[in-house]
């Protein structure tokens, strides 16, 4: 039979397709639409953490920070509570990682504060001794980008109705407002305004004031918001 | 019977060759830098923003797997496809212009890969960080290679398809679906009409995201770092050494088991992960399984050298090669243990991982395509490769390198599982997290070192290449076996 195979190009490669393709229907499809059911009380961004976590993806934190607490003891002491699926129903990509050059961020909100963030994007080994980060000073002047964000937001909305201006938990107020972009974006102002203030750094409150969000606020604002 | 002598068409070959030396050097060169950068952080500025480990550090991995691996990939189909089949591009003007379209599309869509990345677009999804109009790009030039691998087949001489064929046509079909169904995003502009149109949002959300990525991620080691460098060695070792392939049976098991249980094995990565259960069993089992048919191959490989083991000793090349097949059987035992479930505990997340990944491309893919650009050199320019002796040279500096390398990480990566779990006698955590950073320090030094001396090796080979084209004495026809080539 392989011998034939090797005679007949056409139905050797619709012979390797095949071989190849089983694993993947097994193990992939079966499971797919379990697996994206949301977490009791999971929301979806707001616009300005959303605009935060596309500043985590551009400066690609993922390639030294996880976001995936394993179930063992030295991780939850650690870290707190490990991960459930759930909670990554609203990840569009998921941002686990694959290496820890520096520590687990899934729950990072948890115990790190607004100021901490900021001294360390702006100088790492000034909070943490030793500390082989960079620093990523560039996030402090440049300006968020709230229109893509919003895009995404509205996109994920339209496309895989993500409960955006819904009630979710049923206490008859909707959870997540989107509405229009200028509704967010005022929306995202005045959470950015409450961020800036929490770092203590006048700069960062200033440009907020002026209507200009950096890119160091929005994504503290989605750092906080991992817990 | 005989044919008469065909006139091979090397032109695509030989331009891909420079591109393999090209990103080669590139590539590794910011591999190095980047490691140097965990042991000396005042690196990470010397260029602003724009060097920054995380800014570089996809740069690194996209140019090295698909800028060194790929053009790699494509100067050996180019030159192998021919003669395996018996044809001459140059009898095909439509094949002949595909395959230079090919070259073209390839390489400008490489140079906005690399652009895009220095300029944060990321979709952070890892080897498929492109965004939309760049995947849209590597799906045509996919296509073109297909038209040109089907095309070649079609005009073909020989019926039977020799086994490097089989594993060409094996990496063309399986990063075809792996590749489209791992990028299935969402323009957010074309859906709103608002903000960066090169913005787009993924298809998958949380663990679906992770299983699908992770079933590519792995995959696409499979198929771009695996299944065509065993194309390779299948034909160039048996070609440079004159002896043939050990045996076909072993050849058939080995193609037919790695097809079959390769894709079972991406979901390793998602062990103690919130994906089910008896997934991370089945990637777990599935991964011990594989060592067989990638042993077979290896196997099969280093037993084309039964009885005239004497050639390593005097041909750089065959060196190259059987190191290649060695590091392969080292890889494909290590990423197994790595598998098993308590091993994953410990070196999950930890430096093992890249070591492992390095002992692989390093060894088996580096190797694998430097000899393969090597052989076909003399090929090329119908002239003896420049220097033997600086060949030998490369081989044991670069030797040097990966041991390094791979020895450090392996430190590095245990140390460093071990102390995230350590307790004291209480029961408490006994290291802080920067801790379990500080100390590896000097094995990040050692790591940089191996990899300054592999990248070194580079030079030498772009060196060597460069004086065979231009300076090395000229030979009267092709030789038929053993490269020659001057002290």
């Amino acid at each position: 039979m392989f011998g034939w195979l090797e005679r007949n190009p056409f139905f050797f490669a619709v012979g390797v397709f095949v071989v190849i393709a089983f694993a993947g229907l097994i193990e992939i499809v079966p499971d797919f639409a379990q697996q994206s059911r949301p977490v009791a009380g999971a929301k979806p961004y707001s616009l300005l953490e959303l605009a935060g976590r596309q500043v985590y993806i551009k400066d690609s934190c993922n390639a030294c920070h996880s976001q995936l607490i394993r179930p063992f003891k030295s991780e939850t002491d650690r870290y707190g509570m490990y991960s459930l699926n759930g909670e990554y129903a609203y990840d569009r990509p998921f941002l686990w990682g694959s290496k820890r050059t520096g520590p687990d961020l899934h729950r990072v909100g948890n115990y790190r504060t607004s100021d901490w963030h900021a001294n360390h994007m702006w100088d790492p080994t000034s909070v943490v001794p030793g500390s082989i980060m960079p620093a990523y000073k560039h996030m402090f002047t440049n300006v968020a980008d709230l229109e893509t964000a919003y895009a995404e937001a509205l996109t994920v909305k339209k496309v895989f109705n993500v409960p955006y201006d819904k009630d979710i938990d049923g206490d008859g107020k909707v959870d997540v407002p989107l509405g229009s972009f200028d509704e967010a974006k005022k929306r995202a102002l005045a959470y950015a305004l409450k961020v800036a203030e929490e770092t203590k750094r006048q700069d960062l409150v200033d440009m907020v004031k002026q209507g200009k969000i950096p890119e160091i606020v929005a994504l503290i604002a989605y750092l906080n918001r991992l817990k | 019977m005989q044919n008469p002598a065909i006139e091979y068409d090397y032109t695509v070959a030989r331009w891909f060759s420079y591109l393999a030396i090209l990103f080669g050097i590139l590539g590794m060169g910011i591999g190095v830098w980047i490691a140097f950068e965990l042991a000396f952080p005042e690196l990470n500025y010397v260029a602003g923003q724009y060097s920054l480990f995380s800014r570089l550090r996809p740069i690194h991995t996209n140019v090295v797997a698909y800028g060194f691996t790929l053009s790699g990939i494509w100067a050996t189909w180019y030159y192998v496809g021919q003669r395996v089949l018996k044809v001459s591009l140059a009898e095909s003007k439509f094949l002949q212009g595909i395959a230079k379209l090919h070259f073209w599309l390839y390489f400008f869509t490489a140079l906005a890969a690399v652009v895009s990345l220095l300029a944060r677009y990321t979709t952070s999804k890892e080897y498929a960080q492109f965004e939309w109009p760049l995947d849209i790009a590597v799906v045509l030039i996919w296509v073109l290679w297909g038209i040109s691998i089907f095309g070649l087949i079609g005009i073909r001489r020989e019926k039977t398809l020799y086994i490097s064929m089989w594993y060409y046509i094996a990496t063309f079909l399986g990063v075809a679906m792996l590749y489209l169904f791992n990028n299935m995003e969402v323009p957010t502009y074309l859906i709103t009409g608002m903000g960066d149109p090169l913005h787009s949002v993924s298809m998958y959300a949380g663990t679906n995201d992770a299983m699908v990525q992770w079933w590519f991620g792995h995959n696409a080691v499979a198929f771009v770092f695996t299944v065509p460098i065993i194309a390779m060695i299948y034909y160039y070792l048996p070609k440079e050494s004159g002896q043939p392939v050990y045996s076909y049976k072993l050849s058939l098991l080995s193609f037919w088991g790695l097809m079959f249980v390769y894709l079972w094995a991406g979901g390793h990565h998602l062990i103690y992960s919130t994906v089910p259960d008896w997934m991370q069993t089945m990637g777990s089992i599935f991964s011990v399984i594989l060592i067989l048919p990638s042993w077979g191959s290896a196997l099969n490989m280093l037993l084309t050298m039964k009885g005239e083991w004497g050639q390593l000793k005097e041909n750089p090349l065959i060196k190259f090669m059987v190191l290649a097949s060695t590091f392969y059987m080292l890889s494909t035992l290590e990423g197994p243990i790595q598998s098993i479930k308590s091993v994953n505990a410990l070196a999950h997340f930890t430096d093992w991982i890249p070591g492992h990944v390095h002992d692989g491309t390093l060894g088996w893919v580096g190797f694998m395509i430097i000899a393969a650009i090597m052989h076909m050199a003399p090929r090329f320019y119908k002239r003896e490769i420049y220097s033997k002796k600086l060949l030998e040279m490369q081989f044991w500096l670069q030797t040097t390198g990966i041991v390094l390398y791979f020895s450090s990480m392996w430190i590095a990566g245990i140390t460093q599982g071990m102390m995230w779990r350590a307790v004291d006698q209480y029961g408490n955590l006994a290291y802080s997290f920067i801790d379990t950073v500080t100390v590896l320090h000097p094995y990040y030094t050692l790591r940089g070192i191996g990899g300054l001396f592999y990248f070194i090796g580079l030079f030498m080979w772009a060196y060597n290449f460069y004086k065979t084209m231009t300076a090395a004495k000229q030979i009267e026809k092709e030789p038929a076996f053993a490269s020659p080539m001057a002290g």
